[in-house]
């Protein structure tokens, strides 16, 4: 499917996988990390104005609302860009979101798009069946000054999900799972193709949560085929005509998994790996000095709504801070319409403003030396969320809330 | 290009988030960058590539973030080459895009050791560890890529290609 996005995307019927292309972008997007260091690039190269103010896509959203002089420094120099350039799709603090929550929900992104970004989360946008993939600062300077950027074609691998999910299995649990049965550079390179009955159940939410963490295998693209839930979530967003690609029946895949999801449980990625998945339930004596529902991966209204629906006329342990960030404005406010947030208020977490910021040990929640927390979002290398002998355990939203009711690793059985 | 230097030597999946931790993301300057780079996972890093400045990894070298500060950081470090078994994507495209030499190879991986002083002939394909006395050969790039390498870095390369239009 990826294969043929970029045959479109370079004018050609067909590109041969391992082949080096020079191929148009639909879209362009950086942020307040990247996007510094490929704004200075982008002036060394020299074009003067970007190929296209509709199709460079600005959010700063790590470090914001700014958390340090820094950061404040950085993002006045990302806006003075976006503002110079007249780019139309800058989101500011207020309208901005986590931007891989920010772009779908904003209707910008359509099937068959060729989409790169420099942040390696990129690959989200897969679950709308576009070949979507992170890349540098410097791919994104030069795809800014001409439109467009080198691509490997990569070969792909297959993941047919069969059976049925078990209670409070999301895409998080598959994903997690996956990424153990294969390992971090299980998918180095390639291009991962997700289908089968058990995923075309998954909600829009839990397909973007699988594609996100594509990377965490090594992957280029995470994709899924376009089905009516798909074309249901574009309607209501998107005004852009779009072509679907799908797989030939024929097409040749590296490997196929067959993956049974009727064995599959609550998952947690203990540290410091992605893919050391475990069954939840094995790690009940893990205790925890902190849990965060949020992040690209899990901030989404489907994830508040299983934290809010486990929180519900509980108090969270004494022992720990649990912080919830909705990752867009819009599914801040249908939590707030839906009542979850005062939920979250009364059961004792703090509720942020959309940032990226814990996830990376930016801010809004660092580690200290010896701490542990669970944890919705993507990575749990060492440091990643603090101190270097801190240590994060990456789950689903169920088993994050559950957790933070119980103060050890928990799962929703235990606490409701 | 020859790079004659000894080796720094780490193991699997050295992720970005220790060579550059996210909290030193709020600068681009390539300085400062280097001070902090593989902080996380080797305090002596800096004192090392004083002295020795070509790392060798195992699998997966540079997996996680997308962050370019990464190679910025190891090459502002001194650092002439990385060699691995295996290098994630994005850290690959955005070594050959800033010029730093990133080269694959299992069998070099495997076999040479911390401290081992090796020539690297980029142009020649070869890596000699003088100090085992064993040459290996290494796999040359597609020509699209050895053309981003010849101009210096992507930003040249396109500069130059707009330029010739």
């Amino acid at each position: 499917m990826a294969q043929k996005i970029l045959a479109s995307r370079c004018g050609r019927e067909y590109v041969s996988e391992g082949e080096i292309i020079n191929a148009d972008v639909d879209i362009v997007l950086g942020n307040d990390i990247t996007l510094p260091l490929a704004i200075e690039e982008f002036n060394k190269i020299g074009a003067g104005r970007v190929f296209d103010t509709n199709k460079v896509v600005v959010v700063p959203d790590h470090f914001t609302p700014n958390k340090d002089i820094k950061s404040a420094s950085q993002c006045k120099f990302v806006r003075e860009f976006a503002r110079n350039q007249n780019i139309k799709n800058y989101f500011e603090v207020g309208k901005m979101g986590i931007e891989h929550a920010l772009l779908p929900e904003q209707g910008l992104v359509v099937p068959g798009d060729l989409i790169i970004g420099a942040d390696s989360h990129t690959c989200t946008y897969g679950a709308l069946g576009a070949a979507s993939t992170g890349v540098g600062s410097t791919d994104v300077a030069v795809a800014m000054s001409t439109g467009k950027v080198w691509f490997m074609v990569p070969r792909t691998i297959k993941f047919i999900y069969n059976g049925n999910l078990k209670d409070w299995i999301t895409g998080k649990d598959l994903i997690l799972y996956t990424i153990g049965l294969i390992g971090v550079d299980g998918a180095l390179y390639k291009s991962m193709e997700f289908s089968g009955p058990a995923v075309s159940k998954l909600s829009m939410d839990s397909r973007f949560t699988m594609s996100n963490m594509a990377i965490e295998a090594g992957g280029k693209f995470g994709i899924f085929e376009v089905d009516e839930k798909t074309e249901e979530f574009l309607e209501r967003r998107s005004h852009r005509d779009y072509k679907i690609f799908r797989s030939d029946s024929d097409a040749e895949y590296e490997k196929v998994y067959n993956i049974n999801c009727d064995d599959i449980e609550l998952q947690v990625a203990t540290p410091h790996l992605p893919s050391n998945a475990r069954n939840a339930a094995e790690l009940s004596s893990i205790k925890i000095d902190q849990v965060v529902i949020g992040s690209c991966t899990n901030g989404r209204i489907e994830d508040l709504r299983i934290a809010a629906e486990i929180l519900k006329g509980k108090k969270i342990s004494e022992n720990l801070r649990t912080i919830i960030i909705p990752a867009t404005q819009n599914i801040y406010l249908e939590a707030l319409k839906e009542g979850y947030i005062e939920i979250f208020i009364n059961s004792g977490c703090v509720v942020s403003t959309p940032t990226c910021g814990p996830c990376l040990g930016g801010h809004m929640g660092v580690l200290a030396e010896g701490e542990r927390a669970v944890s919705t979002t993507n990575r749990n290398f060492v440091g990643r969320m603090g101190h270097p002998g801190s240590e994060v355990y990456l789950s689903g939203p169920a088993v994050a809330a559950a957790s933070a009711i119980a103060g050890r690793i928990a799962t929703p059985e235990e606490v409701i | 290009m020859i790079i004659k230097e000894r080796v720094i030597k780490y193991g699997d999946n050295v992720n970005t988030d220790v060579i550059i931790p996210a909290r030193y993301l709020n600068t681009t300057d390539e300085n400062e960058l280097a001070l902090h780079c593989f902080e996380d996972l080797d305090s002596d890093f800096a004192e090392k590539a004083k002295e020795r400045k070509i790392i060798v990894a195992g699998s997966n070298f540079g997996c996680g973030s997308s962050r370019e500060h990464a190679p910025l950081a190891i090459k502002a470090s001194g650092i002439k080459a990385v060699i691995a078994e295996s290098f994630a994507r994005i850290f690959f495209r955005n070594a050959i895009n800033i010029g730093l030499p990133v080269i694959t190879s299992g069998e070099v991986s495997d076999l040479i050791e911390d401290g081992d002083e090796l020539e690297v002939d980029l142009s020649g394909g070869t890596i000699k560890d003088i100090t085992k006395n064993k040459t290996f050969e290494i796999q040359p790039f597609p020509d699209f890529i050895q053309g981003i390498i010849k101009s210096g870095g992507y930003v040249n390369f396109t500069r130059d290609n707009i330029k010739g239009k």
